[in-house]
């Protein structure tokens, strides 16, 4: 009889489709109660450091630059209170062979592929991991598909995905696109089953730790060129894998004492999964429609236990508005002679801001920038959000409605980052957490668990647990 | 007049994956009122019709099914127009970081 691949029957399937294709057995890692040993899976599952960076090494990936943003440092200064304005420097992922710090994360997922002997690799994925996995592919010689949310239902594309459809393509990849809606998953799994590829998927223990390196080769970067570690680390941040990646790395390095601060794009108001919002954003990742989830609820990706697991890391987070973004872009390209594109700037924007609050002598990093090119650019993507009826104009960024208009700072000095309220984040991630327990009873071991999960401590996750009505009980 | 294309040409088909009656129950109501499409390029098998029925070979040497769509598909996205408040930007900043008018 002939597989049945209906939409019922392949969600159906979904456990085996998992675990066939990423060769992990997640259930070895999962604990009685709700938690899961998340160090013993990255261990055991990932490779170590100096692994990673013969992988990576082997197709050019990693080592990017470090610049210094003397003119940016100047600019933030000028707003900032006497003797504030800490020394903002940025590191330059673009310069991975596909144009972003996801290759990190690529080349380990394709070369474990490749070690298991798959044929080929498969990606969900509108943003730049699939250009970075088509990439890995075409070096280790590997077939590659990715699976893209690109159209609405008037088949418009986000030029921005578009950009990213034709670069997977122009690494040999086969782009398969859809319109809006999660039930990409089911054609994502479809492939899968069809083609037995391995599932590349973002967010692997392997993925995740090749992410280690960009964090472990700021420590070294910045020791041998400043003698010290970078006191702020800036992530921009999506589906968390970035600044869990870069956090690890950093502890990796001992550099213990650096502040890991997430910042995203505020898109609060649309919804991620609406066929009329979907061209009204113009800001395709690093926002807060990923963030936010992600954050509070890390196992929602395409494997059963996520490795991105950013509260664990998190000592901040912040918010900017888009045209913020697009004005730090323009202001990266006028005054350091840097063109780059947009999503990667989020960080820049924040750090801007949050120079402002340390002290001169300090410095912070903005972890990443990716590639700009044809859709995937400011004008274009300003040109975008016209044609979809957003206004753009000049004024105070507080103001700005996500979905109706761009308000791009009038004067740099209105630049801002947002704090978001860790307590109600990490009360947020134990509420959505908890909620997977029997009969409101806890485990001991699960506030353990939810404590490292949330970088928080035994009397706050006591507190918390305890107003949600769970019991507590030896294990 | 019917247009056909010649088997083996380079071609984009459009696949109605689930009609709006079948779509998650979670999605918002824009979305729930539209179908799941999916678009997928490859080689014709077969000559086919601009708009009928037609099966492609992929990269990867999948056969999929689809209606006609686009023939020879290529990319034009593109930097956009004018916009203004770029240039304002560039101006401003530059006044803002060196002064006067240097560079202005
Ligand atoms: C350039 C860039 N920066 C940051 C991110 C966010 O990474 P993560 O999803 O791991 O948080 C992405 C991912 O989409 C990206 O492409």
């Amino acid at each position: 009889m002939a597989k049945d691949f209906s939409y019922e029957a392949v969600m159906s399937r979904r456990p085996e489709i998992m675990k066939a294709s990423v060769g992990i057995d997640y259930s070895q890692f999962e604990q009685d109660g709700i938690g899961f040993d998340y160090e013993r899976m990255m261990k055991e599952t990932g490779y170590t450091l100096a692994e990673m960076q013969e992988i990576q090494g082997k197709t050019g990936v990693g080592n990017t630059p470090l610049f210094e943003m003397h003119n940016m440092t100047a600019l933030a200064r000028k707003y900032a209170p006497k003797g504030k304005g800490a020394r903002i420097f940025i590191k330059d992922e673009a310069g991975n062979p596909s144009g972003s710090f996801k290759a990190r994360r690529a080349a380990n997922a394709v070369y474990h592929a490749k070690k298991l002997g798959y044929k080929g690799v498969i990606a969900a994925t509108s943003g730049n991991y699939g250009a970075a996995v088509a990439s890995q592919a075409a070096m280790h010689g590997l077939k590659c598909i990715i699976v893209q949310e690109c159209y609405d239902s008037h088949y418009v594309g986000q030029p921005e995905i578009i950009e990213k459809a034709r670069k997977c393509e122009a690494y040999g990849a086969e782009v398969v696109q859809t319109s809006v809606g999660p039930e990409l998953f089911y054609i994502f799994l479809k492939l899968l089953e069809e083609t037995g590829y391995f599932n590349a998927s973002l967010y692997t223990p392997f993925g995740i730790a090749g992410v280690e390196t960009l964090g472990y080769e700021i420590a070294m970067q910045f020791r041998e060129r400043e003698g010290k570690d970078p006191d702020v680390v800036v992530c921009t941040n999506a589906g968390g894998g970035n600044l869990t990646g870069t956090a690890r790395g950093l502890i990796k390095a001992g550099a213990v004492e650096t502040q890991v601060v997430a910042a995203s794009v505020d898109l609060t108001g649309l919804h991620m999964a609406s066929d009329t919002d979907f061209n009204r954003k113009s800001f395709t990742t690093g926002h807060t429609g990923f963030g936010m989830p992600f954050a509070t609820n890390p196992d929602r990706s395409d494997v059963p236990r996520s490795a991105a697991r950013s509260l664990r890391y998190m000592d901040r987070y912040v918010l900017v508005n888009q045209g913020e973004v697009f004005y730090m872009t323009e202001a990266l390209a006028q005054l350091e002679g840097l063109e780059r594109g947009p999503a990667g700037n989020t960080a820049l924007a924040a750090a801007f801001a949050l120079a402002q609050e340390m002290d001169e002598n300090q410095i912070i990093l903005v972890q990443e920038t990716e590639y700009t090119g044809a859709g995937k650019h400011i004008q274009a993507q300003l040109t975008f959000a016209l044609e979809n009826g957003i206004e753009i104009f000049f004024g105070n960024p507080d103001d700005e409605v996500k979905g109706k208009n761009i308000i791009l700072p009038e004067n740099p000095s209105m630049m801002k980052a947002r704090d978001v309220d860790m307590n109600k984040l990490k009360a947020s991630y134990i509420k959505n957490i908890a909620a997977k327990a029997e009969d409101k009873v806890l485990l001991e071991d699960d506030i353990t668990f939810l404590v490292q999960e949330t970088k928080s401590t035994d009397d706050f996750v006591r507190d918390e647990v305890k107003k949600l009505g769970y019991q507590v009980r030896q294990n | 007049m019917i247009f056909v294309i010649q088997k083996g040409t380079w071609v984009k088909i459009e696949q109605q994956v689930l009609d709006s009656t079948q779509r998650a129950p979670q999605l918002p109501d824009d979305t729930k009122k539209v179908p799941f499409m999916m678009w997928t390029k490859g080689f014709l098998v077969e000559d086919s019709e601009m708009n009928g029925d037609a099966t492609v070979e992929t990269l990867t040497g999948r056969h999929v099914s689809g209606s006609l769509k686009e023939v020879e598909p290529s990319y034009d996205h593109n930097y956009g127009t004018y916009i203004p408040e770029l240039i304002r930007i560039g101006k401003d900043l530059r006044k803002e970081r060196w002064g006067g008018d240097i560079n202005g």
